[in-house]
């Protein structure tokens, strides 16, 4: 009967564990109906940006507020995961602090545990309110309508709750040990606990039992409380707490003007230019551009993933700060939910995505958002995991022009100028040099 | 001054003569076209004229990059556009090319190599900066001595290519104030005419993103506007007559600062 509870700790870590790898797996099987490119060049080059640019917060820094904020959360999260062994151990082995024979550095350890705890805490009690109270247009923005918004706050009031239960639960086990109660009675010097010691005392005169019992809740809660957020996260834009280590890595390192030349539209190009090509054995029947998730390739949909709705990107984006109804952000929410869509009609249909009559293109992004983009790379710039809305944005500007046909009148004719002036206006292409005859 | 006629060799002149030049210049159909820019290109070209770097054009031989054709989604009529042009390129074997425009500078430099074109690319004020390094180039005192510049990143150049420092080294040599812009370098704004905006109405919204921009600049009450692109140009021109500033604010290109204050 005594072990009872760790056995419910071990079944319900399993559990927690074994659904967590399934989202994950499903998350990249839905990232992997994507076409292939190839990232896995220059792999010191990708070492470094991740270190600089997800480790190292790089592109976090140009907002210095939410930037500090972020770095107290980020280092918090990481750090007290250490806890988190601690925690399994003694969950599966009834043991209590196990690691409390480190002696001092238990001590600093934890110490810095409570440190970190508070200002993650603190971290996330400032993004409530900036959330919540503060008007910051994109954190107010339309985009979040729904669930978005309470995505986020959900994710941030858990946050919170669990950093209180660790506090809580030091506090407590603060007073048994004072009261040198049974296993509380480690020794622990009171350094340990800068936070929970002060905390301790609105415990009041709690009795023993009742003390044991908080002790007990709060670890429960912490423990439980993680395991959830971990089971939401796949199911949530703070997915990107993951997502972003490997989206950096797989950055795009090359120019950002420089966007890709499309091979198959090269066959056929140099096949009229120069009858004599042959080109190479067709591949698989292929779309020009994008007009659904399928038309994209991986790293775009692992950037859907790995986005985390900060909106940086839109309020950088001059369409949208002069009210054109483009979003980048909104480009990048309506991928992962046009790709979740997908990834459900699969897990529907044994694994194969069945018509269902909808795209990205149309369905999710309109032909207004993708015609107001000025391709300035504001967006790509801003975003502090390096994802590209404007690639997106690109390739379904491919598929309205060259499957739909679906440019607008001016659009045509500067083209039809190209075609036959070689230039966007209607100048004769002998008039090219008059500029130097001209007065 | 910057309206005489000039004599401006081809490829295929020099060809037939059997010289051949230092360098391209790749005039772009702005710098062709547009009476605004083509001040720019007579600009640049007194400039090369002055250091007697040996240059050509490509004149009629010339086409569109294709850049507003990729970016408007059209690849193949981008690609039939680079395939000449690399043609023609690479038939006079050519090896460096300068060019006032920042999107024919990004799509030679960056999507030409893949296609076949593989060429040394700079932009006007990358050459200049160049040039006044090495001290071919003494300015005159004054003109612009104590005006109040400030520098438009064209995106194409900024953000695209990362180059923020070559046109403001460039204007640093005027003895002039330069001010930045709230946004500027890599959080430089665009000036509305990228993505082949310039080619069509902007799409429904609040504000023209040209006015917003020209509004952000003539908050620094400046003299000058100064940028590197023939679209820049036209859009900020178009901003400063927007709020009538168009006596006290004046929009040119780093090339016509420069060369407006060269050492005859």
């Amino acid at each position: 009967m005594e072990y009872i509870p760790n056995i419910v700790f071990f079944v319900l870590l399993i559990a927690g564990i074994v659904l967590f790898t399934l989202n994950v797996k499903k998350i990249r099987r839905n990232i992997l109906i994507g076409k292939p490119v190839d990232r896995n060049d220059n792999k010191s080059e990708r070492w470094k940006t991740m270190f600089r640019v997800a480790i190292g917060q790089s592109k976090m820094v140009t907002r210095p507020l939410p930037a500090i904020l972020h770095i107290f959360v980020y280092v918090g999260f990481i750090i007290i995961n250490i806890e988190v062994i601690e925690i399994i151990i003694d969950g599966i082995f009834k043991t209590h602090r196990v690691l409390s024979f480190l002696g001092p550095l238990y001590t600093i350890l934890i110490a810095s545990f409570e440190i970190l705890g508070a200002l993650v805490f603190l971290g996330c009690l400032v993004f409530f309110l900036r959330r919540n109270v503060a008007h910051i247009n994109r954190l107010r923005s339309k985009d979040l309508d729904g669930w978005p918004r309470s995505d986020a706050n959900y994710i941030l009031m858990l946050e919170m709750s669990l950093m209180a239960a660790f506090l809580f639960m030091n506090a407590a086990d603060f007073r048994l040990q004072t009261l040198q109660f049974s296993h509380y009675n480690l020794g622990l010097s009171p350094n340990a606990f800068p936070i929970s010691s002060h905390l301790a005392s609105l415990y009041g005169n709690a009795s023993i039992p009742s003390l044991v019992m908080a002790e007990r809740s709060t670890w429960w809660f912490h423990i439980l409380g993680i395991l959830a957020f971990m089971n939401y996260l796949p199911y949530s834009k703070h997915f990107h707490v993951l997502l972003a280590f490997p989206n950096t890595y797989y950055s795009n390192l090359n120019a950002k003007g420089e966007f890709t030349n499309l091979s198959s539209v090269t066959n056929e190009v140099k096949a009229m230019l120069d009858p004599t090509f042959i080109p190479p054995a067709a591949a698989e029947p292929h779309r020009f551009g994008a007009k659904d998730v399928h038309d994209l390739t991986w790293k775009q949909l692992m950037d859907s993933y790995s986005c985390t709705e900060c909106g940086r990107c839109t309020s950088s984006c001059p369409a949208n700060i002069t009210g054109k109804k483009l979003s980048p952000r909104k480009i990048m929410m309506a991928t992962r939910d046009r790709l979740e869509e997908v990834g459900k009609n699969m897990d529907k249909n044994a694994g194969k995505f069945v018509e269902d009559g909808k795209s990205l293109f149309g369905d999710y992004i309109s032909g207004e958002e993708i015609w107001a983009c000025n391709m300035c790379n504001a967006c790509v710039q801003e975003c502090p995991v390096n994802i590209d809305p404007l690639s997106i944005i690109m390739d379904l500007r491919r598929y309205q022009v060259m499957e739909q046909s679906a440019a607008s009148n001016e659009l045509n004719m500067m083209m039809t100028n190209i075609e036959n002036n070689g230039a966007p206006w209607q100048f004769s292409p002998s008039d090219r040099l008059n500029w130097a005859i001209e007065n | 001054m910057s309206n005489e006629p000039i004599h401006v060799p081809t490829m295929a002149e020099l060809t037939a003569k059997g010289e051949v030049p230092e360098i391209l210049f790749w005039v772009g159909c702005a710098g062709s076209f547009d009476d605004r820019a083509k001040k720019i290109t007579k600009a640049i070209v007194r400039i090369l004229d002055h250091v007697g770097m040996k240059f050509a054009v490509l004149g009629a031989e010339e086409g569109c990059t294709g850049d507003a054709a990729k970016r408007a989604g059209n690849e193949f009529l981008f690609q039939m556009q680079a395939m000449n042009n690399i043609t023609v390129l690479n038939g006079y074997e050519v090896k460096k090319i300068v060019t006032g425009c920042p999107h024919c500078f990004n799509t030679l430099k960056n999507e030409y190599p893949a296609l076949g074109g593989n060429y040394e690319v700079v932009h006007h004020t990358q050459l200049i900066q160049g040039l006044l390094d090495a001290g071919k180039i003494k300015l005159q005192d004054g003109a612009n001595k104590g005006k109040k510049i400030t520098f438009h990143d064209p995106c194409y150049l900024g953000r695209a290519n990362e180059e923020y420092d070559a046109p403001r080294s460039v204007l640093e040599k005027l003895n002039a104030e330069l001010a930045e812009m709230e946004r500027s370098r890599e959080n430089g704004f665009c000036c509305g005419a990228g993505g082949a905006q310039m080619f069509k109405e902007a799409e429904k919204g609040e504000k023209e993103v040209n006015v917003e921009r020209t509004e952000q600049a003539l908050e620094l009450n400046p003299d000058v506007i100064a940028t590197g692109c023939p679209f820049c140009m036209t859009m900020m021109t178009d901003g400063v007559k927007h709020f009538n500033k168009e006596e006290k604010t004046k929009v040119l290109d780093v090339a016509e600062l420069i060369a407006s204050q060269i050492h005859k």
